[in-house]
């Protein structure tokens, strides 16, 4: 016992020993503050106290500032995830560490994933390793239209991933919210209208609340979405079922919606752009995968952003508790659409401002994550060249000013069996 | 859908990740020949290609940067092609008659067209409603007897996004992975067609597709058959072989047993007609595989999704077969755990062939990319690999894999002009293809609205004829 409380008390102090964020000037890189503007030549980041002091070209640095040459290299605010599961699983199809839903629960809305997300998953590492530093973590849904409250999380290597907890709402409003409500979209309108009415009234009286439909943990989880306070993103693809789900707004007015997915958001943008609601959308999805997304093009992305639309990209379904790092990739492509004709694709800036500024703000967090504008939270990533080309390498990553480790079980790996071939003893004796 | 999808499909236990398959001879006599009169073993003869190539002018890239698909590069090249074959590859001095097209490359990039070892257009098509799910006949874990082409539909929108912004020209349609044997796989060209038979790759021996691992032992052990383990998987397996030599042998006798589809199929895979493409994720059951294969004669052409090739990359390039691999997915089953972005890397240091395959609808429109990254992960590693080598692995080599890089696959005069012109470098994010030769036929022209390929589904919808 008195070993393994030890062991236990040893590892507890490595979980929480605070690692101070230090001072520190990176010089000579190109500086993209994330904003959307483009690459600033010979720039300097410096970072203090856990925040961005400034970035730019005419920085001072403070004396006592731990320096780093970026000469040659690209210096960036980090990746911020506009939508993912990074965090709530291990491995996909085991499920005893998928805890992305839950068909077994009798609670829907009140789900909340800020006691789900685990620091320590093999996936946090592996994107952190990448340069993604800030995602957006969704439930999923089981029995019910909605999912449960999300987070906003970092993806340091200490023990507290939250940024901010309850940040907002999941629901399901397209081919799958219709299956959760029952069988149709006229179902998943009722239900949704019903279950927000349901929770009106426990609001009055929640002593003599009994309901049909609705757990009181429930509809104390959707009071702040009906009264504005959370957002609610709403899962939703086809043109038709985006008018429908931005009429909501005339019966519960103040709805703060974000649009998940929206592959025709394109053929509704100026509706979007009017109801003032912004887009976590998917970046690349070009074929009609259900009659939901028909008329899906790369060119989704470019043609809201033309129309007015606030948008940034986000990866449901995607690949989205392991692939953050496809970010960066999708981003890239998104410039590559300028050289395609008819398409419509984003500029350099605009790209790399919808996998970091564009995200956070649209999540509500642009005055703390996302840029390296003055005052945020220090997630700033080195890179060896362009972060969106596909030859870059991440060369460092600080989290909340913090340098992080860049080691994963994937390097471990492939350091083990770089040379295939065992020496004197088996492989498991090399580590 | 992606990820999300396929683990609504590993639930529902109908998997349709993994394949594999790899090339073996060439069709030169069908395994009937050696059976009986009938037609047997390879099937050459029944549903044939009616494939013929579309008409072509002939045409010379000058100026352009070649990445001939054998690993060469040629800085300043010229690729000319006529009569639905290259012509002649080279520098600037390459001679050229004086009535040909000539497009001004600089500042672009050619390759041959891409190849896919490992795809699911049209047997797994969009919009993927089940109505569409046609990959692995579930019905048990030994079907032999199915042939993919009898699944596949010419309209999946698929085809021309992996023509548009993959530069795909072939491909490999394989049954799913459920079964341990899943079926024969059928070879097209990415050309659109009324008829399967009107795409199917002229001259290309067939695959078979098998699977070991989780899937067989989850959809069969779900119902309480064998297999349920990996033991039950290699039982199964072998009983099977066994069964096919003793097939043959009755064939051999002089008095041939009645018809049985799924022994020709494996007997024109003991014969080395059809190439076995075997999806397989860890080190240790791909050697399983390996013994099971010399313990009843026949070769595997590659292991798909070999995830943990990297942990035998000797042993693999020791044998002689190829991996067919993503560049970094992992995480999504417990045998893809110990995926690593720089296994493809591993492998070609270890002088492996390696194969970048797609087996998703989208990812097929990047193989390039793909590929490009598991360069760059094996450059950070120290590994020096050629530009031009990774673009084999997405060319030459799954060309090898299917038994056709005798056709296409490389820039070599005589060969299928197969050709893919991208408006930059294919190994960067910035680049797509501009234009797309099949047989030497223009097929798909970025700059011209009508050399893009619009399939019946996507008529008269939303979105139809758009850049996507």
């Amino acid at each position: 016992m008195k070993r393994l409380s030890l062991l236990l008390a040893a590892a507890a102090s490595f979980i929480s020993a605070p690692v101070l964020a230090q001072t520190v000037a990176i010089t000579g890189g190109k500086v993209v503050v994330g904003d959307g503007a483009g690459p600033i030549e010979n720039g300097i980041v410096v970072m203090r106290g856990g925040r961005v002091v400034a970035a730019g070209a005419n920085v001072a640095i403070p004396a006592n500032a731990r320096r780093i040459d970026a000469s040659g290299k690209w210096v960036t605010p980090g990746i911020f995830a506009g939508f993912s599961r990074v965090g709530l699983v291990e491995v996909g199809a085991v499920s005893q560490t998928n805890d992305t839903r839950a068909s077994g629960s009798p609670f829907s809305a009140a789900l909340d994933v800020q006691y789900a997300v685990n620091p320590f998953a093999a996936p946090m590492a592996v994107n952190r390793a990448a340069g993604v530093t800030r995602a957006v973590v969704s439930p999923s849904t089981a029995n019910s239209i909605f999912g449960g409250y999300g987070a906003i999380v970092d993806l340091g290597q200490d023990a507290n991933p939250i940024t901010k907890a309850r940040a907002f709402q999941f629901v399901e409003m397209g081919e799958t919210g219709h299956r959760r409500a029952g069988g149709s979209r006229a179902a998943a309108h009722i239900y949704f209208r019903a279950l927000l009415n349901e929770a009106r009234a426990y609001a009055r009286n929640p002593a003599t609340f009994d309901s049909d439909l609705l757990k009181a943990a429930d509809a104390r989880a959707l009071l702040p979405i009906i009264n504005g306070t959370t957002k609610i993103l709403v899962h939703v693809n086809s043109a038709n079922d985006i008018l429908k789900v931005l009429a909501l707004k005339k019966d519960f007015p103040a709805l703060r919606m974000v649009l998940v997915g929206a592959h025709e958001g394109w053929r509704v943008a100026g509706a979007i752009a009017a109801a003032g609601v912004p887009v976590l959308a998917s970046a690349l999805t070009d074929l009609p995968a259900g009659f939901e997304e028909l008329a899906a093009t790369q060119s989704n992305i470019g043609r809201m952003k033309k129309a007015g639309v606030k948008v940034g990209i986000g990866m449901i379904n995607d690949r989205d508790a392991h692939q953050l790092r496809y970010s960066v990739q999708y981003a890239g492509n998104l410039v590559a659409l300028n050289k395609v004709p008819r398409a419509s694709g984003l500029s350099w800036g605009e790209a790399f401002a919808a996998i970091s500024s564009e995200p956070a703000e649209i999540m509500g967090m642009g005055s703390q994550l996302g840029s390296l504008k003055a005052g945020r939270k220090a997630d700033v990533v080195i890179w060896t060249g362009d972060p969106l080309e596909l030859s870059t390498q991440v060369d460092r990553v600080f989290i909340d000013g913090v340098e992080q480790s860049l080691s994963n079980r994937q390097q471990r790996l492939r350091d083990r069996y770089r040379n295939p071939t065992p020496g004197a003893l088996p492989k498991s004796y090399d580590h | 859908m992606k990820s999300g999808a396929l683990l609504a499909i590993v639930a529902a236990g109908t998997l349709m990740a993994g394949c594999a398959a790899t090339a073996a001879e060439k069709e030169t006599a069908s395994a009937s020949d050696n059976v009986s009169s009938d037609d047997r073993g390879s099937g050459k003869g029944a549903f044939p290609s009616t494939y013929r190539g579309y008409p072509s002018t002939p045409t010379a890239i000058t100026g352009v940067t070649i990445y001939d698909g054998e690993g060469a590069r040629i800085d300043n090249g010229t690729v000319f092609m006529s009569g639905g074959k290259i012509e002649a590859v080279g520098g600037p001095d390459t001679a050229l008659p004086a009535d040909v097209t000539v497009l001004d490359g600089s500042g672009k990039f050619v390759t041959p067209g891409i190849i896919d070892v490992h795809s699911h257009l049209g047997d797994y098509p969009t919009p993927s409603v089940s109505a569409h799910s046609d990959g692995n006949e579930i019905t048990g874990p030994v079907t032999p007897n199915v042939w993919a082409e009898h699944s596949v539909w010419p309209q999946d929108p698929g085809f021309s996004r992996a023509m548009a912004n993959g530069g795909i020209t072939s491909l490999q349609i394989l049954p799913g992975s459920a079964n341990l044997f899943g079926g024969r796989s059928v070879t097209l060209k990415n050309v659109p067609g009324r008829t399967v038979q009107s795409m199917k790759f002229p001259g290309a021996p067939y695959g078979m597709k098998m699977a070991c691992g989780e899937n067989p032992k989850r959809v069969y052990g779900g119902r309480n058959r064998l297999p349920s383990t990996r033991m039950g998987n290699l039982a199964l397996n072998r009983q099977t072989w066994i069964n096919a030599l003793d097939y043959r042998k009755k064939v051999n006798s002089g008095k041939p047993p009645k018809r049985n589809l799924g022994m020709e199929t494996l007997v024109g895979v003991l014969d080395g007609k059809i190439l076995v493409h075997n999806h397989c994720y860890r080190a240790d059951e791909l050697y399983q595989i390996i013994d099971m294969s010399k313990e009843f004669g026949y070769k595997v052409s590659a292991f798909h999704h070999a995830v943990e090739s990297y942990k035998i990359a000797d042993i693999l390039a020791k044998e002689e077969i190829c991996s067919a691999i993503w560049a970094d997915w992992w995480g999504f089953k417990m045998e893809a755990y110990d995926a690593i972005p720089e296994n493809a890397a591993l492998l070609q240091q270890a002088g492996a062939c390696v194969i970048i395959h797609s087996d998703d609808e989208n990812q097929i429109q990047r193989l390039n990319q793909e590929a490009a990254k598991a360069l760059a992960d094996g450059r950070a590693m120290g590994i020096e690999i050629s530009d031009a080598q990774a673009i084999r692995w997405i060319t030459f080599n799954p060309a090898k894999a299917m038994g056709i890089e005798e056709m296409t696959g490389s820039l070599k005069t005589g060969k299928m002009a197969d050709v893919v012109l991208w408006n930059g470098n294919p190994l960067s994010v910035y680049s797509r293809p501009e234009k797309v030769w099949v047989d030497g036929a223009l097929l798909f022209d970025s700059n011209d609205p009508k050399r893009r390929p619009v399939s019946d589904f996507e008529l008269g919808q939303p979105g139809e004829g758009d850049v996507k």
